[in-house]
């Protein structure tokens, strides 16, 4: 389909959305339909939405064919049957989607969770998994992300990416115990080359649709498993937590001998944070240890060395309805000499990636309009990704939004910068149900 | 729509009037506010309420709000917790929303993300924030505290004391003062006005009905007006329990799956 073609698709879709909003202003009831009775004579709640987004490139890109950044008509259902035993969840997203030029199911959560007793909490199922105290900086929540989905301009929600997996939730006085084990390893969703350009360290220059990035994948059902942890208690209100993670990079984060393909190497990570009250905002601060055990030595120029990550951010109400969040987060290769030593030519990494974040937030007309931006900047590698983001809620059912993607830096291959050219702009337009 | 009620905040507990305390004749100025901030916060050790908030503009367009919400005492007149799950609209459905509220320090408030798996914490906020983008403010519906203001009896009518408070700190305010209209049988507050730096009369909350339930008097409908913006805002509270034993919820465990006490 053309590019033409698809934004008039997805303008008359956004109309579609847009007029069937406004026949119905702030309806309670949905219309009837047998679908919808047969769900509440079971005492299913339904609800879900309906939304259009398009956008695009806004530079050339050598390595990528189309304008288009993100061309997609997404309907969301969301179903939960809530029993005295426990509760019932299936949620997933149908979508036809222009850039690739497929319609697509993405079963977001199928699970069942369940409070046998007091000290006790079980979920099993496809479910989206959050802890850790970084705002878009994950150190300890080593969950699958879906950074496509960021990158593109689709809704924060899907960041994260659905896990497979059972979580065992043990509470007591002294101090409560999360336990996640995924018997399949769940990778990040993560940039291959078929939609977002990259810098391919193999090739030495960026890479795209043409050389997509090949994966030796992991998928050894109870052998290739992930296990995380999280024990946590609260005192006095500061939140503090200890991690354990066992599994492997959750992007590509090494090549076999014969460099063909990306793999996920073994890492085990081991952490801690804190959150809590300072001051007039909230502060927060969080390490980990990345273990990665393929190369303990740090001498193999194929695999990751092992790291140490570390980040403290502060939170505040700068005015009314502004709020104003930074953070700075530090990578700390370690055994940097005999990473050094192993590199045959070329570029190597710094032994400290600094980032720093700001996060602004700004609240107008009775907080319907969100004036947000958020920016990584690192002055290590001196590149910046700026997300702007324009949310209005036009009633309690329809939303419009406008954002962008924004990549710029001095070199090819830092972690920001080697997506420059898929700098992009969006806009989407939500009806709730 | 999370990041309305982030940077507004809690709690309505506006609707929890209650308490009777039969006045002898014209009790001190302390005693009146007092038992009327008892009487409109703080009736019986806990209670639990669904509240729906209609929010009409000028214009006549409406939004609505619909959450339950569980309250608890850790002292009467004093700290509390609260407990917030919201059913509408769509894009806030199954949020939850915890505060502890401190008397003497900013409260503790966390949102949990049921699409993101998420537990924010949120920053302690300017108290005269919007809540969830009515035109009730934080400070309406969760109380002010009473150190804020000086209190003075301007008038005794049959039904009424009426109380003028005068911020301490005018310039932390939009408003010069305000009237309170305090029944003088129930202590419930039924009207509050509140004046602009001009001295003019821009804002007012009227208590629309009043029932009895356990024995204690309790505001079910309460309404307030921007008389500048002519936006106006109704709540109306209903399910009302007082006393119903609320366990140790107010924590990360139940914040991501609230219990049924909450949901239902």
């Amino acid at each position: 389909m053309t590019r033409a073609k698809t934004m008039a698709a997805l303008v008359v879709l956004a109309l579609a959305v847009t007029s069937s909003a406004q026949q119905e202003p702030n309806e309670p009831q949905e219309k009837r339909s047998p679908v919808r009775e047969f769900l509440e004579k079971h005492d299913i709640e339904y609800h879900g939405f309906y939304e259009a987004r398009a956008g695009t490139r806004l530079l050339d890109d050598p390595y990528e064919g189309k304008d288009l950044s993100i061309g997609e008509a997404r309907y969301q259902f969301d179903l939960l049957a809530m029993r005295d035993w426990g509760d019932l969840k299936v949620k997933g997203d149908v979508y036809g989607d222009f850039v690739e030029e497929q319609a697509d199911f993405d079963l977001r959560e199928a699970n069942v969770f369940t409070r046998p007793n007091d000290s006790v909490d079980l979920k099993f199922g496809r479910q989206v998994l959050t802890w850790g105290t970084g705002d878009l900086i994950f150190i300890n929540d080593l969950f699958p992300k879906d950074w496509v989905s960021f990158f593109i301009g689709r809704d924060t929600e899907y960041l994260k990416a659905p896990s497979d997996a059972v979580k065992v939730s043990l509470f007591s006085d002294a101090a409560n115990l999360d336990v996640v084990y995924t018997p399949e390893f769940d990778s990040d969703r993560y940039i291959t080359g078929d939609r977002l350009s990259y810098y391919n360290p193999i090739l030495g220059r960026y890479a795209g649709e043409d050389d997509e990035l090949r994966i030796s994948r992991r998928r050894e059902f109870f052998e290739e498993d992930e296990t995380a942890l999280r024990l946590y208690r609260n005192i006095s209100n500061y939140e503090l937590a200890l991690y354990g993670y066992w599994g492997y990079w959750k992007s590509p984060a090494g090549f076999e001998e014969t460099l063909t393909r990306a793999t996920f190497p073994e890492l085990y990570v081991y952490g801690a944070s804190i959150r809590g009250t300072l001051g007039k905002g909230i502060a927060n601060a969080e390490v980990g240890y990345y273990d990665s055990v393929d190369d303990r030595a740090g001498d193999d120029p194929l695999v990751n060395n092992s790291e140490m990550r570390y980040l403290v951010g502060y939170t505040q109400e700068i005015a009314r309805d502004f709020t104003a969040g930074v953070q700075y987060y530090v990578e700390q290769m370690l055994d940097y000499g005999p990473y050094e030593d192993s590199l045959a030519a070329g570029s190597a990494r710094d032994e400290f990636r600094h980032v720093t974040t700001l996060r602004l937030t700004k609240l107008l007309m009775n907080q319907n309009l969100m004036l947000s931006l958020f920016t990584y900047y690192s002055p290590s590698d001196e590149d910046v990704y700026m997300r702007p983001l324009v949310n209005y809620k036009a009633s309690d059912r329809l939303m419009y939004e406008v954002g962008a993607n924004v990549f710029f830096g001095d070199e090819a291959y830092t972690f920001f910068n080697q997506f420059h050219h898929n700098t992009n702009v969006y806009c989407g337009v939500r009806y709730s149900f | 729509m999370f990041h309305k009620i982030t940077s507004s905040a809690i709690v309505l507990s506006v609707g929890w009037v209650a308490g009777v305390g039969f006045a002898e004749d014209t009790p001190d100025v302390p005693t009146i506010v007092n038992k009327a901030n008892i009487v409109a916060y703080y009736q019986g050790n806990d209670g639990k309420s669904t509240v729906q908030m209609v929010i009409t503009s000028k214009q006549g367009q409406t939004r609505e709000r619909l959450f339950n919400i569980v309250r608890k005492d850790v002292q009467d007149g004093g700290d509390q917790k609260y407990f917030v799950y919201f059913q509408r609209p769509a894009d806030v459905r199954r949020m939850s929303y915890m505060v502890h509220k401190h008397i003497a320090k900013d409260d503790d408030r966390w949102l949990y993300m049921p699409s993101l798996d998420l537990v924010k914490r949120i920053a302690a906020g300017d108290k005269r924030t919007s809540f969830v983008g009515s035109d009730f403010l934080y400070e309406d519906v969760s109380g002010r505290n009473l150190d804020e203001d000086t209190h003075e009896l301007v008038e005794t009518t049959d039904a009424f004391y009426v109380v003028k408070n005068v911020p301490k700190k005018p310039e932390t305010v939009e408003f010069s003062y305000y009237n309170v209209s305090i029944d003088r049988k129930t202590f419930v507050p039924m009207k509050m006005e509140f004046y602009d730096k001009e001295g003019k009369l821009y804002r007012t909350i009227e208590s629309k009905k009043v029932e009895e339930i356990q024995g204690f008097p309790t505001v079910t409908v309460s309404l307030v007006q921007d008389l500048k913006s002519g936006s106006k805002t109704e709540m109306t509270f209903s399910n009302v329990k007082y006393d119903i034993g609320v366990g140790e919820i107010f924590e990360e465990r139940y914040l991501r799956k609230p219990p049924q006490e909450v949901t239902k």
